[in-house]
């Protein structure tokens, strides 16, 4: 079992690094690519220069020193972005680390939120389908969980943003809080918040937990007519603790799969989510370093996503290794061909 | 299994005698299969059967009609709907209001409607090359990990998982901006680059239970190589789940390809829905002004029909799945339809 942690951990150490190691190719090797752009507009805007200064303000700019050689190049670059240093955005003039950390803790708030709700929903809608399996209340939550599921994330966000947004103003079109609210743990600030978080949020968890339910009841059928079940009844153990123990374990133990990749694929959404929603949290500002050929700033997005994705999935890990006592034997050790 | 019942002259093909062995082992089978014979049971065991399960479920009907007018749209709609022109009708003009531009009419009086059929090829072209790419890859290497176990399966599956925790969105986005691509099979690709891997993971642990069967196990004692087994053996025993996937994998890449091309990420070489939506919502003020609303509408409509039909057309067809259900399926269609046809749906419907 501590080997099953063991792994994981270094696992997880290893996508960061080969997911560092990606960035840094890209932004120095690609013939035309971020290292030439950033030189071409500082030469641009710096007029004549000699090629040093260049230099060390493409180091500013990217951390990475042109001039020297590769391996330093890339150790310095591994160094800086441990320590937190991910350059200069070109766009705004300030430090990425700045920007995105101020950034993060939003994005962060509105996916853990999306993510309970869309499996607080669909794991219990799938345990109620289950158990009227067949009964027209099924039906018509099947219909439903497969309609929902088939409209994008960002085609629900454009939806809501131009009725409940512009059409009837219900629900503001941008920002993260209201201009009047003093930041601090108050609860208008608190309300304010949610009431901004509250579109984004919906757009997730309405294309998002129909897929989970469906899942869900799909488990619980399968497990309601395994034979243990009906030994259990035969025991004479009371209903709730058949239902909570025997049943409602065994089904979501294999949705935890289906929750990791939801982790990925909520945070990777947030880049175009939050740009609908003129939401200022990490994916607004990968956007805009899009826009803006602000490659600092993409590259410093995109690392601190994959981080966020790849702590999120770890956790779900080591909590799945703590409820599920098969995880870590099998696969490796079988007998190979 | 057809039983073909051996006439006089199917015995003495070449005039001989079949020969009858009293040991088990030397005897020769009695009954050869023709050529034609072993094609029409293949056929029957892979088109006629899915097709008739596949007509069975409602689910499954209403979303391969539903595709199939999308590929009619996107071969014979080209060559029926003229393309469409800049001033060709008036601008803006809202859907529903004339038939000469039955969806309206963009901010310069392009025919939705000719931009939505002419969009289509591209679009499918995309979409097929993301979805064999994906199926292709994820089902190399899921056979090959779960068939060979030990050190390779260790190695490869370490890298799916790798592969799998990076957000496929944003390095779509950084892979996009930096290789520009231009042809609509090459963005179907790299917008799939990690989508196999979940894939992949789900036909590794189909193929762990097939691995130890008896079958393949006698492949393996006759000596026959690891690709021959895992192509013959292995993969068309996992064939239907493959299939189930190929539609979902198609789902993906609409998802993510229309979703770029709104943003404006990927370069607008060709015409396509999300490049539509992107003007709509750039230059017709999108969502803020009501009368350009038609323009970003109609292809979002276009996309969540489409999506629909793959999910229900994958919901349906998961029940080929089934081996069970599809055995009684190729044995004939008044087989009955028992209850056990409730198959675990939508596992491997992700993201």
């Amino acid at each position: 079992m501590a080997n099953y942690y063991v792994a994981r951990t270094a696992q997880a150490i290893f996508t960061l690094f080969a997911v560092v190691t990606f960035s840094f190719g890209l932004i120095r090797l690609m013939p035309g690519g971020p290292m030439d752009y950033v030189r071409a507009q500082l030469q641009q805007e710096t007029g004549n220069v000699n090629q040093a200064q260049i230099n060390a303000m493409v180091e500013v700019y990217t951390n990475v020193q042109p001039d020297a050689p590769l391996y330093e190049q890339y150790i310095n670059y591994l160094f800086d972005i441990v320590q937190g240093d991910f350059g200069v955005s070109m766009w705004y003039g300030e430090s990425v680390s700045g920007i995105l950390a101020a950034a993060v803790p939003w994005t962060v708030f509105v996916m853990a939120i999306s993510l309970a709700l869309t499996f607080g929903i669909g794991i219990s809608l799938g345990a109620v389908m289950a158990y009227a399996e067949g009964s027209r209340f099924d039906t018509v939550s099947t219909l439903c969980s497969i309609v929902l599921n088939s409209v994008p994330y960002y085609v629900a966000a454009i939806v809501l943003v131009y009725f409940l947004g512009y059409e009837w103003g219900m629900f503001p079109i941008g920002g993260r809080i209201s201009s009047d609210v003093t930041r601090g743990l108050n609860p208008e600030f608190v309300a304010s918040a949610a009431y901004h978080a509250a579109l984004p949020i919906a757009s997730f968890v309405l294309t998002a937990f129909g897929i989970q339910a469906l899942a869900m009841r799909g488990n619980s059928i399968r497990v309601l007519g395994e034979d243990y079940l009906r030994v259990a009844r035969l025991r004479g153990l009371p209903p709730h603790k058949i239902a909570f123990r025997y049943i409602g374990r065994n089904a979501i133990l294999p949705m935890y799969t289906g929750f990791m990749i939801s982790i990925g694929f909520m945070f990777g959404g947030s880049v175009i989510l939050e740009e609908i929603f003129s939401y200022p949290g990490v994916g607004y500002y990968m956007f805009r370093g899009i826009q803006a050929r602000d490659y600092p700033l993409m590259m410093g997005a995109f690392i601190l996503i994959t981080f966020a994705v790849v702590v999120g999935i770890y956790v779900a890990d080591l909590t799945y290794g703590r409820i599920d006592p098969r995880a870590g034997s099998g696969g490796g050790d079988r007998e190979a061909y | 299994m057809v039983i073909v019942k051996p006439t006089e002259s199917d015995r003495k093909p070449d005039g001989g005698e079949v020969v009858q062995g009293t040991e088990p082992f030397e005897s020769v089978s009695s009954e050869t299969m023709s050529r034609r014979e072993r094609y029409a049971l293949t056929i029957k065991e892979w088109v006629v059967a899915p097709m008739r399960i596949v007509w069975a479920d409602w689910r499954a009907r209403v979303g391969g009609f539903i595709i199939l007018v999308y590929v009619l749209m996107g071969t014979v709609g080209v060559h029926v709907v003229d393309p469409p022109m800049v001033g060709e009708g008036p601008r803006l003009q809202q859907p529903f209001q004339s038939m000469a531009y039955p969806l309206g009419t963009d901010i310069n009086g392009n025919d939705l409607f000719a931009q939505i059929v002419h969009a289509t090829p591209p679009m499918l072209e995309m979409i097929a090359a993301g979805a064999l790419f994906t199926t292709a890859l994820a089902t190399a290497v899921g056979t090959l990990s779960g068939y060979k176990g030990g050190t390779v399966d260790r190695l490869s599956m370490t890298f799916t998982d790798i592969l799998l925790t990076i957000p496929g969105l944003p390095l779509v986005i950084v892979l996009a901006l930096v290789l520009n691509p231009r042809q609509p099979w090459v963005v179907g690709i790299i917008l799939t680059v990690n989508a196999w891997a979940g894939l992949a993971r789900s036909i590794r642990s189909q193929v762990l239970t097939l691995r130890e069967r008896e079958f393949i196990e006698a492949s393996r004692l006759m000596g026959i190589p690891t690709w021959k087994i895992l192509l013959k053996d292995v993969t068309p025993g996992i064939m239907p789940y493959i299939l189930v996937n190929f539609v979902n994998s198609a789902r993906t890449v609409i998802f993510a390809s229309v979703g770029l091309y709104f943003l404006g990420v990927l370069p607008d070489t060709f015409l396509n829905w999300g490049v539509m939506m992107n003007y709509a919502y750039e230059l017709g003020g999108g969502v803020y002004t009501s009368s350009t609303v038609h323009w970003l509408f109609v292809p979002l409509i276009t996309i969540v029909i489409l999506s629909f039909g793959l999910i229900l057309f994958s919901q349906g067809t998961d029940r080929i799945f089934n081996p069970r259900v599809r055995a009684r399926h190729v044995s004939g269609p008044d087989a009955g339809d028992g209850d056990e046809e409730r198959s675990d749906v939508t596992t491997q419907i992700r993201s």
